[in-house]
């Protein structure tokens, strides 16, 4: 397995999710900066949580114009899986790799809690090693959730198999209780829960291990 | 009659994300650019039909909660 | 350079007595211009200069063996172990936070981050101690929203957890909210940095943010009272920018980890000024100031300005000579600006050239060193009648009585603030908020750190000393229920106007019992801070002073919470219970009277039981702890309930009166449960330490059964406990 992960000015989940990885994978992990334009081979790219350029204007959206990203476009249509986690989903939406926008929660605050929610599909790389609708729990920390996006949009997702997670409490308002989407390939997920947070019984839960076992499996 | 308010800082107050808009722009390689400014707009629809009243009003409701006064500065505009 | 002649008006404008004003004279021989007018003046406000309370806070103890740095640099250090140190502080951010609660209690975080990660530590977790006006106050909810969303907005975008603290309301603080933030970091004890400007010809360096007008003489209001029209005067607030916070962070410790850097201080308070005092005044050295060079925002500025901007997000450094281009390359990485400005002299002064001109010229220890120390009248706070027993007829029955403490606003949970607060960042988050303590594991290690943020106003009012000792002795037990072995306090002493008597004896007995815990209890002070002032129109605030303490967890997997997981333990009570309702919640809250001595401290109890129960958690006897303070055991063991999602039975002793024994807060005890296989040993080593423990209950069941009383759902304690504070945010009360 060969991931890394990048950093933007103002991510603050980048170590996070390689500790998750390199405990996950049991292989050191790239850490990548976000002027980088020449990318190692890599199996897998992790986008992490944290308020990249200060969520200053929109939410991702800076960073989705920075240098790596065209690199990651680039290899994400050639097949590479991205993880986009919390800040890192809302980059991927503004980066045009997944359909709709993150909007302000419904309840206009920050919201971190652990939240249920459902595994939607098992049939993506993301996905394959939880039992088909399996619910399981994972924490939330964001304020700008509130997944949105057109009718036609929505029916393509639903149709297509595309929503991976869904609340079953919702946290943020967003539309059909989504959590995180595939790109048509399904190779590109973005999430706002953060697996990488619930990696260990000590630090409150596990249910993200199967995520990055699926990955271990899918790529490895 | 239609009332739109502009709110910007006041002069001098630190606006990290017009900042950072700013250093954005010129990293994606647009030139010249300076004094990015960041405004909020707020349109109201209102039942007065006196200007001078409807003025009022909205100076009110600016002091009372469109703008933080603290840190911020309005301006309004009113359209019979 | 032209400048106006100082005047008495403008001498009084800048809260300098005339006393102080001739002192001035003296030291210069001449008199000040107005620059050195405004050095003087934030250089010996009391916010800077401590003149009130230095000659009082020297009564604290500030050594132990792991202490590695006390009070007096910008954090204080302390040793935990394999080559590492904890590092930590508490300051206070009040009346900016009165003014604007965002910005206020936004910039109050990360003025204390800077503090720590300025040391060479990655902070790791942030605390918060807020005390509000009355619920139903006007003002009350716009303060909490907005302090809340401000301590959330900084916290969260910098990605450090904020992972516990205190919130409670007393109308006291009606016009006078305090926002103290703690922020604790751990760094490599080889590599921790210090702030005295040493080696003649080194550069002086800034880096950070641009300054700007924000918050020119902002530590000179933090310590001047407020009158009702100084919501009018809206001095310049300083606004955060946490984005820019976040970049320092990282720039910082990368920087660090080249040998480049000799010392190295976070512009807070008095900006410049203060930093550069300071760090010359620390190294015995002198500093000339080429104050053009510093990258400023706006346009026409002026030397007065720049000395006295309190602008965000700021480092002054001392490199080594030849080094600044290493070290612009890391600033400008992370897009920040860079300036030399300076160098450092053996001339022990400050002199400060503005385009080749001489705008200040001033010896720093005198400055620095010299300002003033009041000796201040203090008269002592009248003793209060002790109520122990029976305190009169009740309006309720204990039943009601919990229900109503469980969601009474010091008592209801806090749920609402900390979900707002991102509590998880940095994946090492073992004890979330809610618990006694918090715990976060030590990066990469098997230990943990715990913290935790004390205080009882209400006790420090009734009787400063016990409620001093109290505080300290409450942070205390608070780290052993979670099984840490406490290390040291950091402390932030909120009062009133100093220039008043009372005040000045609530803040001498409050030092004093401090000072008393913190000897008996081996828990030395590493850091603090004080704020005095806290009052409008001749109100003073209660006595807050906020304790935080720092404990070593040296194995996460002897550790305990709140919450036990299985039925049928037994619930054993440590400690002495006489009753004691004076200054109680319950006599408070359910008989709607603030009076009463407030529970006593007995040191020597309190050593002796924290020290039994950190053995027994050690020895894994313990399933789960609890520290009893507010509300007494009853409500102790309701949270207990709740954080467990299990019931529990209490069996009420025949002799005791039950409501003073179910609701009194008697000191030094600690609630357990502990698996029957594991009583008999527990009960030998209480008997051996001469502690007394006994069975008060047992674990079980979807309800609170209490002898004599209706049983009390776990639903019904939730909804109460839960609800209060939404409600009140949601304007419903």
């Amino acid at each position: 397995m060969r991931a890394a992960v990048i950093t933007f000015p103002g991510s603050n989940c980048d170590r996070d999710l390689a500790v998750a990885m390199e405990r996950c994978f049991d292989k050191p992990v790239a850490r990548i900066w976000h002027q980088d334009t020449d990318l190692p081979p890599l199996d897998l790219i992790g986008i992490p949580g944290g308020f990249s350029f200060g969520d200053y204007l929109r939410c991702g959206a800076i960073a989705a114009r920075s240098p790596v990203m065209r690199e990651v476009a680039r290899q994400a249509a050639r097949g590479v899986a991205v993880l986009g986690i919390c800040n890192g989903f809302q980059v991927l939406t503004e980066a045009g790799l997944l359909p709709g926008a993150l909007l302000r929660n419904a309840g206009l605050g920050f919201v971190c809690r652990t939240v249920a929610m459902q595994v939607a599909t098992a049939s993506s790389p993301f996905t394959g090693s939880f039992a088909a609708d399996a619910r399981i729990a994972l924490p939330v920390a964001h304020h700008d959730g509130n997944y949105q996006i057109d009718e036609d949009g929505l029916k393509r997702l639903e149709d297509e198999d595309r929503v991976a997670f869904r609340y079953l409490e919702n946290p943020n308002g967003s539309m059909a209780g989504i959590a995180g989407v595939l790109s048509e390939q399904r190779n590109v997920l973005g999430m706002m829960p953060h697996p990488e947070r619930a990696i260990e019984p000590l630090l409150g839960g596990s249910d993200g291990l199967p995520l990055f076992r699926s990955l271990m499996g899918a790529l490895a | 009659m239609k009332a739109r308010v502009e709110i910007s800082l006041r002069p001098g107050v630190l606006d990290p994300e017009a900042q950072t808009i700013e250093r954005s722009l010129a990293s994606l390689g647009f030139e010249g650019v300076e004094h990015v400014r960041r405004l909020k707009v707020i349109e109201l629809d209102l039942a007065h039909q006196d200007r001078a009243a409807a003025e009022k009003a909205v100076e009110a409701m600016c002091e009372r909660l469109l703008a933080n006064p603290v840190i911020e500065t309005y301006s309004i505009s009113i359209d019979a | 350079m032209t400048t106006p002649a100082i005047t008495p008006e403008i001498v009084r404008e800048h809260g300098l007595s005339e006393a102080e004003y001739q002192n001035i004279l003296e030291i210069l021989g001449r008199e000040p211009n107005l620059v050195e007018l405004g050095i003087f003046s934030v250089m010996w406000s009391e916010h800077c200069s401590y003149k009130s309370s230095r000659k009082h806070l020297s009564k604290l103890p500030t050594e132990a063996p792991w202490v590695v740095c006390g009070p007096g640099e910008n954090a204080g250090v302390v040793d935990i172990g394999d080559g590492q140190v904890a590092i930590f502080k508490m300051e206070s951010h009040n009346h900016p936070s009165f003014i604007e609660p965002y910005q206020g209690a936004a910039t109050g975080v990360g003025g204390i981050l800077r503090d720590v990660f300025t040391m060479g530590a990655r902070p790791v977790a942030l605390l918060n101690a807020l005390r509000f006006g009355d619920p139903s106050h006007p003002k009350t909810r716009h303060l909490v929203a907005g302090v809340v969303s401000g301590i959330g907005g900084y916290g969260n975008c910098v990605g450090v957890p904020t992972v516990a603290g205190e919130t409670t309301f007393h109308r006291a603080y009606n016009g006078n909210i305090l926002v103290n933030a703690m922020c604790v970091g751990v760094a490599e004890a080889d590599k921790v940095f210090y702030a005295a400007a040493a080696g003649v010809g080194n550069p002086v360096v800034y880096a950070g943010a641009k300054t700007g007008r924000d918050g020119i003489h902002g530590a000179t209001m933090a310590s001047a009272e407020f009158t009702e029209d100084s919501d009018a005067k809206r001095p310049t607030v300083q606004v955060g920018d946490p984005f820019t916070e976040k970049l320092l962070i990282e720039a910082c410790l990368e920087l660090m980890q080249k040998d480049c850097i000799v010392a190295i201080q976070d512009m807070g308070a008095a900006g410049l000024t203060s930093s550069s005092f300071e760090m010359a005044s620390r190294g015995g050295t002198g500093i000339e100031l080429e104050l053009d060079r510093v990258p400023l925002r706006e346009e026409g500025m002026v030397p007065y300005e720049v000395m006295l901007s309190e602008s965000q997000e700021r480092m002054l450094l001392v490199l080594k000579v030849g080094r600044e281009d290493e070290a612009r390359a890391v600033m400008e990485k992370w897009g920040l600006d860079f300036a030399t400005i300076g160098h450092v002299t053996d001339t022990g002064r400050m002199v400060i050239r503005w385009h080749g001109e001489v705008a200040a010229d001033l010896p720093i220890a005198p400055v620095s060193g010299a300002s003033p120390v009041y000796d201040r009248p203090s008269v002592p706070t009248p003793p209060r009648l002790p109520i122990v027993g029976a305190a009169g007829s009740a309006p309720m029955d204990d039943r009601d009585a919990l229900l109503v403490l469980l969601g009474c606003p010091d008592l209801a949970s806090k749920r609402w603030i900390w979900e707002q607060y991102d509590h998880m960042v940095m994946g090492d988050t073992v004890q979330r908020p809610g618990g006694d303590a918090a715990v976060v594991r030590v990066h990469g290690t098997n230990k943990g750190l715990a913290v935790t943020s004390d205080c009882t106003p209400r006790y420090c009012e009734a009787c400063p000393r016990t409620g001093g000792m109290q505080a300290v002795a409450e942070a205390w037990r608070n780290l052993i229920a979670v099984g840490a072995k406490p290390l040291a306090i950091t402390n932030c002493l909120n009062f009133g106007n100093p220039e008043r008597p009372e005040i000045m004896g609530q803040l001498v007995g409050a030092i004093d019992g401090m000072a008393a815990a913190c000897r008996a209890l081996d828990f030395p002070v590493v850091s603090g801070n004080v704020s005095l002032y806290n009052e409008t129109e001749g109100r003073a605030v209660q006595p807050t002073p906020n304790i935080g303490g720092v404990g070593l967890i040296e194995d996460l997997g002897r550790m305990t919470g709140m919450a036990w997981q299985r039925p049928e333990l037994a619930l054993v009570l440590v400690g002495e219970s006489n009753g004691w309702l004076g200054g109680s919640l319950y006599l408070r809250e359910v008989m709607g009277r603030e009076e009463g001595a407030p529970p006593q401290v007995d040191l020597p109890q309190e050593r002796r039981n924290g020290d039994f129960v950190r053995e027994v958690i050690t020895a894994r006897l313990v399933e789960a702890c609890h520290d009893l303070s507010d509300g007494g055991l009853l409500v102790g063991l309701a949270e207990m309930c709740l954080a467990s999602d299990m019931g529990a039975s209490l069996d009420v002793p025949r002799e005791a009166t039950p409501s003073a024994w179910l609701f009194g807060e008697d000191q030094a005890r600690y609630l357990l449960a502990v698996s029957p296989d594991a009583l008999g040993d527990l009960r030998a080593r209480a008997r051996g330490r001469g502690v007394i423990a006994r069975q008060v209950g047992t674990t079980g069941g979807r309800s609170l059964n209490v002898t004599g009383l209706v049983p009390i759902s776990i639903d019904e304690m939730r909804a109460r406990h839960e609800g209060w504070l939404p409600a009140l945010m949601a304007g419903g009360h």
